[in-house]
């Protein structure tokens, strides 16, 4: 056994080989995200977003070089932490941000915070962060989780649906989903189905949406459910009796896949979002087409877009610090005033550093032999912020 | 170790240690049933999440004192392994496995279902077990790694002691002739059904020490791969060793580390490694470095 | 109550049944025979459907594209136990699974990285697209027949060969007394390889034939491979016929939960309490099954004579 301690020097001194973090001439951003697993379909499209944004600032802020370092948390809450730790403690970065999932967030934000690093969700809402548990140095370029879900209950009053069907996984964000669908939505709503994580075959609850014969179906199924799922309900048939609504379930990471597997009956499907790839705003005009050069010619989805606030957002914080680092406060109040052009227009966040912002409808349609999700109308949603809100006491 | 890694000077490397040594712990109990009693057990890590969740339960209620925490994580993991073991026991080979599989799996869409205790976003840990003392705050990094270490120790040496103790030998010579212990008088199935015991409350220990240094408990604790990854750690160490699930823990998580750190296809590495391991280094790295020394 | 919804997701219950049959099958098979715990066999449930999803894109046709798909398995099968498993059948039960996860996590790479993290899929032909009534008013998905009939028939093919023929014969002597086999002079390497291989066709079967209704993506093997475990537990490990009620069962059980728990939970509690509770029972129940028949009968239904 003695070998093996004998062993684990070298191996520890191996891994802890300084890196150079003395100089501050780098502003060190850590991007803890999903690469790997089916689930990195969504990291992989955030990963780009950060990447043209980098571009964009030329690499710089306030004369100071950006790195940005990413981390992969191979979809596990521990592993995780374990990067996130990492970036803070050995890495040295100055921002931690990224995190898709919100169960990883919550698991990763206390390594950055009690070090006292600033940490931006760039997707993960998880509203703990946006009520109780609120923090000086936490932000979120995003949305917190039941606000989509209320902008989709509106757009179905809107719609004039009275009796719904409701379907998600069971697991923490299914649930919120329907939180949040159900504070909004005014009509009748039929069944909530929860189905269980592992299910790929909807024939039970296929079955029972027909006999419940309600005016539209709302779904939560983000990630490889959706495709499943959406296959199926056509099988049925009932994509033409009965419309389909939905949250996070399609987007610009899997429309190309839909678009692929010929499934046209996608095309009309409405969601919501706090943002679409034809929303009119400058920073999306250069944003958009950026990424579409970047990324395989695909739209951007919104994680993509998220993630390009977020790094937007924290060359806001550091260009009025002026540059310097170990300015926490000036920092802070930079990233509070969000001085910079948003894809969503100018951002203003309430006090608990969630953005306050308008939720749009949004179609699928096909353009120019490209299918898109299309803004309809005006925002469904205005100057909207997180319900809970007024639980942060900062 | 407890010298190495403060001596290097990181806090990162304190931390890697200290996670090291508590999978350590949930180790130990593994091999202590599966190495000694020859019962494989494919869903250890309920025990892990029973200790873990039974700190973040309390906490969540308030209740942070280590003193009313520890004592019932403790006892929950025994008596869930009492009630698990009870049952699965009655059965051997593989249909112990996929028992013991069946138990785990359902302890994970319990933890998934129960919206009040987080659903599958866990929950977050405010305050590390409270121990009301001052010179002994889990919050500190450092405190927290030697709780890790002297509790690690103390697990290598209970379990050594008790292999070879009379109990540890009548154990151990059921694992390799059931029906003959049987026949002379020993009820291997009590033996079997304590050693069950003491490995769950271990292993509730490991999940206890998790939960306080994660400061996060959430139901990939106890999926099915992780019980898996356990395995794979006591057969690398060497089944059957002493310290053989700290030097298994302990390439394991560095492997995963270094590799993940390459490329995040890490996993087409690792796959072939696990199949040569088993292949080629049986009775894991101790095996393997014994078969080249040569007797001595 | 409502007896159509109850027929409906019967006919539902039945249709998982045989495809948990399927994928049983071979496991019960190879586990019977080589005493091999095989874990990688949900990873040739995701070979059937992956190789199926490509083949029906390059001929555009599923019926050729799924013809191809079976030798093609075969074949996969074959390599798979040439190249690794054949040398685990002397190991250990533990040896046999590290050695099968290993396979299981690198095959979920490759294929991750081949196909992408959006997986493929299979589009069904129009044909195939729509409902049928059956009497009673109970209305069915016509490809969801298409399952059923294929299945009962790939069933009935096993059976048939299973008793029928010598080859059988041998597996099913090789079931119950590995050592006599042997011991009449059959080439048993021969005979491992040829079941292995019909393992591999029989979850690719499964793999290809349930890719039109849940797609392929990498990982999809795991949840199935972890229900046949149940399965063939349940029936007695080597038990064609065990694996065949117990899927069905199984089958059964899970999708009868699924639909009917919930409103059964409402009868006695309140909606909210019952709508948290249904979905956590309904995702245990095949394992509550599962511990209850192993606590009364701890080598399951139907253990094979010798065993």
């Amino acid at each position: 056994m003695l070998k093996k301690f004998i062993l684990a020097a070298p191996i520890a001194a191996m891994l802890s080989v300084p890196s150079v973090h003395a100089n501050d001439d780098t502003v060190r951003v850590g991007i803890n995200l999903t690469l790997s697993t089916p689930a990195s379909i969504l990291g992989l499209n955030s990963k780009a977003g950060f990447e043209v944004a980098l571009k964009h600032l030329g690499g710089k802020v306030a004369g100071k070089k950006i790195e940005l370092i990413f981390e992969d948390n191979q979809f596990k809450p521990a592993i995780g932490k374990q990067k996130s730790e990492k970036l803070v403690k050995k890495d040295k970065v100055h921002f931690l941000t990224g995190f898709i999932f919100s169960h990883i967030l919550a698991a990763s934000a206390p390594v950055g915070l009690k070090a006292g690093k600033f940490v931006i969700s760039s997707n993960a809402g998880h509203s703990m962060f946006a009520g109780k548990k609120c923090h000086k140095n936490f932000f979120n370029s995003a949305w917190e989780n039941t606000q989509t879900p209320m902008a989709v209950g509106q757009m179905l009053n809107n719609e004039g649906v009275k009796k719904l069907y409701i379907l998600a996984p069971n697991y923490a964000a299914g649930k919120q989903m329907i939180t949040g669908l159900t504070r909004t939505f005014k009509g009748k709503v039929v069944t909530k189905a929860l189905t269980p994580m592992s299910q790929r075959d909807w024939s039970s609850d296929l079955s029972k949406i027909k006999a419940a014969k309600p005016d539209g179906v709302f779904v939560f199924y983000p990630g490889a459910w959706g495709p499943a799922f959406f296959t199926q309900y056509a099988q049925a048939g009932l994509h033409k009796t009965i419309p389909l609504y939905n949250a996070f379930s399609i987007d610009g990471a899997n429309l190309p896949i839909f678009q692929k597997r010929n499934m046209t009956h996608l095309l009309g499907t409405m969601n919501a979002n706090f943002w679409a790839p034809d929303l009119d705003t400058p920073a999306n005009k250069r944003f958009v087409p950026a990424f579409k050069k970047h990324y395989k010619g695909q739209f951007p989805a919104h994680y993509a877009a998220q993630a390009y606030d977020a790094l937007m957002l924290i060359a806001a914080g550091v260009r009025a610090a002026k540059g310097d680092l170990s300015n926490k406060d000036a920092i802070r109040k930079g990233m509070e005033e969000a001085d910079f052009e948003s894809v969503r227009g100018k951002i203003k966040f309430g006090k608990n550093h969630f953005p306050i912002q308008n939720f749009y409808a949004r179609k699928v349609v096909n353009k120019n032999g490209q299918w898109q999700l299309s803004k309809v109308g005006d925002a469904v949603l205005k100057n909207h912020a997180p319900t809970n809100s007024a639980e942060c006491k900062l | 170790m407890p010298v190495i890694a403060p001596a290097i000077g990181q806090e990162f490397y304190t931390d890697v240690f200290a996670r090291i040594m508590i999978v350590t712990i949930a180790a130990i109990s593994l091999n202590f049933i599966m190495g000694y009693g020859g019962m494989i057990s494919f869903g250890h890590a309920i025990f892990v999440g029973i200790g873990g969740y039974s700190v973040g339960i309390l906490a969540s209620h308030g209740i942070e004192s280590a003193y009313i925490q520890w004592p019932i994580g403790i006892l929950m993991s025994g008596l869930f392994a009492l009630i698990i073991g009870a049952i699965s026991l009655r059965t051997r080979g593989v249909y112990f496995i996929m028992i013991t599989l069946a138990f785990a799996q359902m302890m994970y869409f319990l933890s998934v279902s129960v919206e009040k205790y987080g659903s599958d976003d866990g929950l977050t840990i405010d305050s590390r077990s409270d121990f009301g003392l001052s010179f002994f705050d889990l919050n500190d990094s450092m405190t927290m790694y030697y709780l890790a270490f002297v509790l690690m120790i103390s697990c290598l040496y209970i379990n050594f002691r008790i292999v070879n103790s009379r109990f540890g030998r009548v154990l151990r010579a059921g694992k390799s002739n059931n029906e003959r212990m049987t026949t002379i008088g020993y009820p291997t199935f009590r033996y079997k059904l304590v050693a069950f015991v003491i490995a769950g409350m271990m292993c509730g220990l490991s999940g206890l020490l998790t939960a306080n240094f994660e400061d996060f408990v959430s139901p990939d604790m106890l999926f099915w791969t992780f019980s898996g990854e356990l395995i794979f750690m006591v057969v690398l160490g060497g089944m059957g060793t002493v310290m053989g699930p700290l030097g298994g823990a302990m390439i394991f998580l560095f492997l995963s580390e270094i590799l993940s750190n390459i490329t995040d296809a890490w996993h087409l590495i690792f796959g072939p490694f696990l199949i040569l391991v088993v292949l080629f280094a049986r009775g894991g790295v101790d095996g393997f470095l014994k078969k080249y020394e040569g007797p001595k | 109550m409502d007896y159509v919804l109850l027929a409906e997701q019967f006919f539902n219950g039945f249709q998982l049944g045989i495809l948990l049959f399927l994928v049983a099958a071979g496991l019960t098979l190879i586990f019977g025979i080589m005493d091999l715990v095989n874990l990688a066999h949900g990873t040739l449930y995701m070979f059937g459907a992956f190789f199926a999803a490509t083949f029906v894109q390059l001929t555009d046709s599923l019926v050729f594209g799924m013809i191809l798909t079976l030798p093609t398995m075969l074949v996969t099968g074959i390599i798979l136990e040439l190249g690794v498993l054949r040398t685990l059948y002397e190991r250990d039960h533990l040896d046999q699974v590290l050695a099968t996860f290993g396979l299981i996590i690198f095959f979920n790479e490759l294929f991750l990285i081949v196909w992408g993290a959006g997986g493929t899929g299979i589009n069904l032909p129009s044909y195939l697209i729509g409902t049928s009534e059956l009497p009673g008013g109970i209305s069915v998905p016509d490809y969801r027949i298409v399952i059923i009939i294929s299945g009962l028939l790939v069933a009935l093919l096993l059976y048939l060969l299973v008793s029928k023929t010598r080859i059988g014969m041998l597996i099913r002597a090789g079931a119950s007394n590995r050592e006599m086999v042997s011991a009449l002079g059959i080439n048993i390497k021969l005979l491992f390889t040829l079941v292995f291989g019909l393992g591999a066709v029989l979850a690719g079967f499964a793999g290809m034939i349930i890719t039109p209704i849940t797609q392929a993506e990498s990982g999809m093997g795991e949840g199935m491979l972890i229900l046949a475990f149940v399965v063939i537990v349940i029936g007695g490990i080597g038990s064609i016929k065990g694996a065949f009620i117990a899927a069905i069962l199984t089958g059964l059980i899970d999708t009868m939960g699924r639909s009917f728990i919930d409103v059964a939970l409402m009868s006695f509690m309140d909606s909210v309490a019952a709508e948290t509770a249904g979905p956590a029972i309904s995702s245990m129940l095949v394992y509550i099954l599962m511990a209850v028949v192993l606590a009364i009968k701890p080598s399951g239904l139907f253990p094979p004579k010798g065993a």
